[in-house]
């Protein structure tokens, strides 16, 4: 048990800082520095230019995509390297925000699916940030029941092997800078939901994409709204068996809760700062037996959070594979910063409202209360995530399903009564 | 970086948990909630037998010299199975203020008896109600002479030596707070066994009249050297906590599977299945920050006072949620005397107050916090 580096991480360490040192982008710092959750963190220049900039230089430099095999654009380091990695970039790691989907979740699915020629054509540019992915699952009837989707692919009339695509993808982030999109799709609807799905990648400039930005109940727009007319993706660039989309699509989840979840802040540090500058009746507010006991609380879920993660990376580098006890990253740190932002705000009193520069670290849990909502939705939504520790970590038994083993088309749903039903 | 326990660690808690599924099953928890022995003599003799009391006792000493680490192993097995011995009492406090601050004299005449379970020690700090500070401490000794009222003492009613903090010099300030080494089965000591919500781990009200009393660590010391003792236990018995939370959570899962209502298993049911895993959650973020915490311990880190505080306050909110959920998901049965559930909604309850309260803990950890000037620490 300890948490010093042996003598090759210490050397990797020093050779990650001094190359930092040497070419971090510094006079993004002190924006990098002041940067809250859900909104850009950088202002002064475009943010995707100058996120693209430091991934581009990262990967000329081999500090890209850490954990990769070389051959797809990575370093082939280990677990702790990438940790220690993640330690050293620091500020400088908020810039790898439009990168996260594509390399945490598409590109391992490339990997664990798609053809050696694609795996060479497609990681690279992933990897160095040249080429930016997204996810094209969820859809207006097919959220937390990912399975009911309905985007429809069919194969095309003219025996060229082509699938034709018509249908509607929503809460796709970054759709709107992507290259690719990782897309799944109902190839039958005659079996039950999970049986009839299939899984493709495509170029998002492919005719009959149209990507829609969605104003977000905060105000920013970083989800979508796809919508797939007519559209033709070859048959090459399907990954995995028609009707195995389900078992292609557990690739990107599981690697989805772990980019989402893994090593995530709940801005205990900040709201800790902010009650040793904020008075509660003429006292400093970490003073009061009130503020201390919501404090500690918080101070054991950040980490008991960070020391979870640690020993999933224990071990993950003594051989094990990472399974679904992993999706209690997102489930705690999206409920602690929700409770937390409205924790600040309440400190700070009537004035908590006013959402501006003026604001206790310029308005840092105005913008995390308005944002946070979202982090216990995204990527599993609080309730999947206690299904998938109940039924999967537990061994408790499935909820009784109404959908199971009835063909995807008879299935009732919102807009379309039972067939023969009282409706 | 490595945070697991070793290989030896994790062999050395198989078979401590193997020794207790045998020797100490509900039914002897049972025993000791029902009849009249303070505590499972037997077992208590057992575990010293097996080493188990002198995990973290040098071999100079009588112990097995493992060191912390082993004994934070040992004490989640303890936690788990409820064990009704005053290990805790003797074995996480009177041992480590010997080890602590005793001297060489002291040392060699208590802790060979500790370690063999020949003798039992304890703590006698608390005087009434509410979080202890420096001004409650009322006892006090002069020339040699302990005079004054420790309650509630854990395992009081059947130690043979208890570290006493009392004052050497009159006023209300820590300075003049110093420890003793008083034997309680001497002369000028009454004792009296008390009534408690887990009658498996006793409690006793403990009078000095002119007891002698031996001066443990320098004068006025007493203060700082039970805070960094206190810390170390908080860990142990946090350790203690994440077995016992372990224990009810997997009761709950294993009801929760069985039972069947409304045609189905409950555990089915969302309501039954997302409180369990909530269980798991709050047991998970314990035992991890108990992994930090038993680095601390081991390795004599700065941060072992913030350690301590965090480990607690997250297993005694673990405990205290698993045992109580666990009720919940037996339903009408979780309240009966018949069915286990009760034995940890007890311990868990009493543990929460045991080396001071949740909110006392929750004081300590951000005080400390605040004195390091930064949240980064957590």
């Amino acid at each position: 048990m300890d948490f010093e580096d042996t003598p090759q991480e210490a050397a990797f360490r020093t050779r990650a800082r001094a190359w930092i040192e040497a070419n971090a982008p510094k006079h993004l710092a002190p924006e990098l520095k002041r940067a809250s959750f859900g909104s850009s963190a950088v202002t002064s220049e475009d943010p995707l230019k100058a996120a693209k900039a430091w991934q581009k230089k990262k990967a000329e430099g081999g500090w890209a995509c850490l954990h990769w095999p070389k051959e797809y654009g990575g370093a082939g380091c280990t677990p702790i390297e990438r940790v220690i990695w993640n330690q050293e970039e620091g500020i400088y790691g908020a810039l790898t925000g439009p990168f996260i989907i594509g390399q945490g979740m598409c590109g391992p699915t490339v990997m664990a699916w798609a053809a050696e020629e694609h795996k060479r054509r497609l990681l690279p540019p992933l990897a160095s940030g040249e080429e930016i992915w997204c996810q094209l699952f969820s859809e207006p009837a097919g959220g937390s029941d990912l399975a009911g989707l309905r985007t429809r692919a069919v194969p095309a009339d003219d025996g060229s092997g082509d699938w034709i695509v018509n249908g509607q993808k929503i809460w796709t982030s970054g759709a709107q800078h992507s290259d690719w999109g990782l897309l799944i799709t109902r190839t039958d609807p005659d079996v039950p939901k999970h049986k009839g799905l299939t899984m493709f990648f495509l170029s998002m400039k492919t005719p009959g994409v149209e990507v829609r930005p969605i104003k977000q109940a905060n105000g920013q727009s970083g989800f979508n709204e796809v919508y797939f007319t007519d559209v033709r993706i070859p048959d090459s660039q399907r990954l995995g068996p028609v009707g195995k989309g389900w078992e292609v699509s557990l690739t990107t989840l599981m690697n989805e809760r772990l980019s989402i979840g893994a090593g995530m802040s709940t801005f205990f540090p900040e709201l800790f700062r902010m009650c040793l500058e904020t008075e509660v009746e003429g006292r400093p507010a970490v003073d009061d037996p009130a503020v201390r006991s919501k404090l500690a609380q918080f101070a054991v879920r950040q980490s008991g959070l960070r020391y979870t993660g640690m020993r999933a990376i224990t071990a993950l580098s003594k051989g094990e594979t990472p399974g679904p006890e992993n999706s209690i990253g997102k489930l705690v740190a999206g409920a602690t910063m929700q409770e937390l932002a409205t924790f600040a705000l309440d400190l700070q009193g009537q004035a908590g409202v006013v959402w501006d520069s003026t604001s206790p670290q310029e308005g840092r849990f105005q913008a995390l209360l308005m944002r946070s909502p979202a982090t216990r939705i995204e990527g599993g939504s609080d309730e999947i995530l206690r299904n998938i520790i109940g039924e999967r970590v537990l061994g408790l038994p499935g909820d009784i399903r109404v959908d199971k083993d009835v063909a995807f088309k008879d299935i009732p749903t919102s807009g379309r009564a039972k067939k023969g039903g009282k409706a | 970086m490595n945070l697991d326990f070793s290989e030896e660690q994790k062999a050395l808690k198989d078979h401590v948990r193997r020794f207790l599924s045998d020797r100490c099953p509900p039914a002897a928890v049972r025993a000791v909630l029902e009849g009249p022995q303070p505590f499972d003599r037997d077992l208590y003799a057992g575990l010293a037998e097996l080493g188990v009391l002198g995990t973290a006792i040098p071999q100079e000493y009588g112990g097995t010299g493992l060191g912390p680490l082993d004994l934070c192993v040992v004490a989640e097995e303890l936690g788990r199975a409820l064990a009704p011995v005053p290990v805790s009492s003797s074995i996480y406090l009177a041992a480590e203020f010997l080890l602590q601050a005793g001297s060489e004299a002291q040392k060699k005449a208590w802790l060979p008896k500790l370690a063999s379970g020949a003798a039992i020690g304890t703590f006698a700090f608390v005087e009434g109600q509410g979080r202890m500070t420096p001004d409650k401490v009322r006892a006090a000794v002069t020339d040699g002479k302990l005079s004054g009222l420790k309650s509630p003492v854990p395992d009081g009613d059947v130690a043979d030596v208890a570290i006493v903090a009392a004052r050497s010099r009159s006023g209300r300030d820590a300075g003049g707070i110093s420890l003793y080494l008083v034997k309680l089965d001497g002369p000028g000591v009454t004792r009296e066994a008390l009534q408690t919500i887990d009658p498996t781990r006793s409690q006793a009200k403990v009078s000095f009249d002119g007891a002698p009393a031996e001066l443990l660590g320098g004068e006025g010391d007493g203060w700082h050297i039970a805070t960094q003792v206190m810390d170390r236990a908080a860990i142990l018995m946090a350790f203690e906590q994440v077995g016992g939370s372990d224990r009810a959570l997997e009761m709950a899962r294993d009801y929760a599977v069985e039972r069947m209502a409304f045609g189905r298993p409950i555990g089915s049911f969302q309501a039954i299945k997302h409180m369990v895993a909530d269980m798991y959650v709050a047991a998970t973020l314990a035992r991890s920050n108990c992994f930090y915490a038993a680095w601390a311990l081991s390795s004599g880190a700065a941060e072992l006072p913030v350690a301590a505080a965090t480990a607690r306050v997250s297993a005694t909110t673990a405990f205290q949620q698993c045992a109580k959920n666990n009720i919940q998901v037996h339903g009408g049965m979780g309240f009966t005397w018949a069915f286990d559930c009760h034995l940890f909604y007890r311990r868990s309850n009493a543990l929460a107050l045991a080396l001071g309260s949740l909110s006392t803990w929750e004081s300590l950890l951000i005080e400390r916090m605040s004195a390091r000037n930064t949240g980064e620490a957590a």
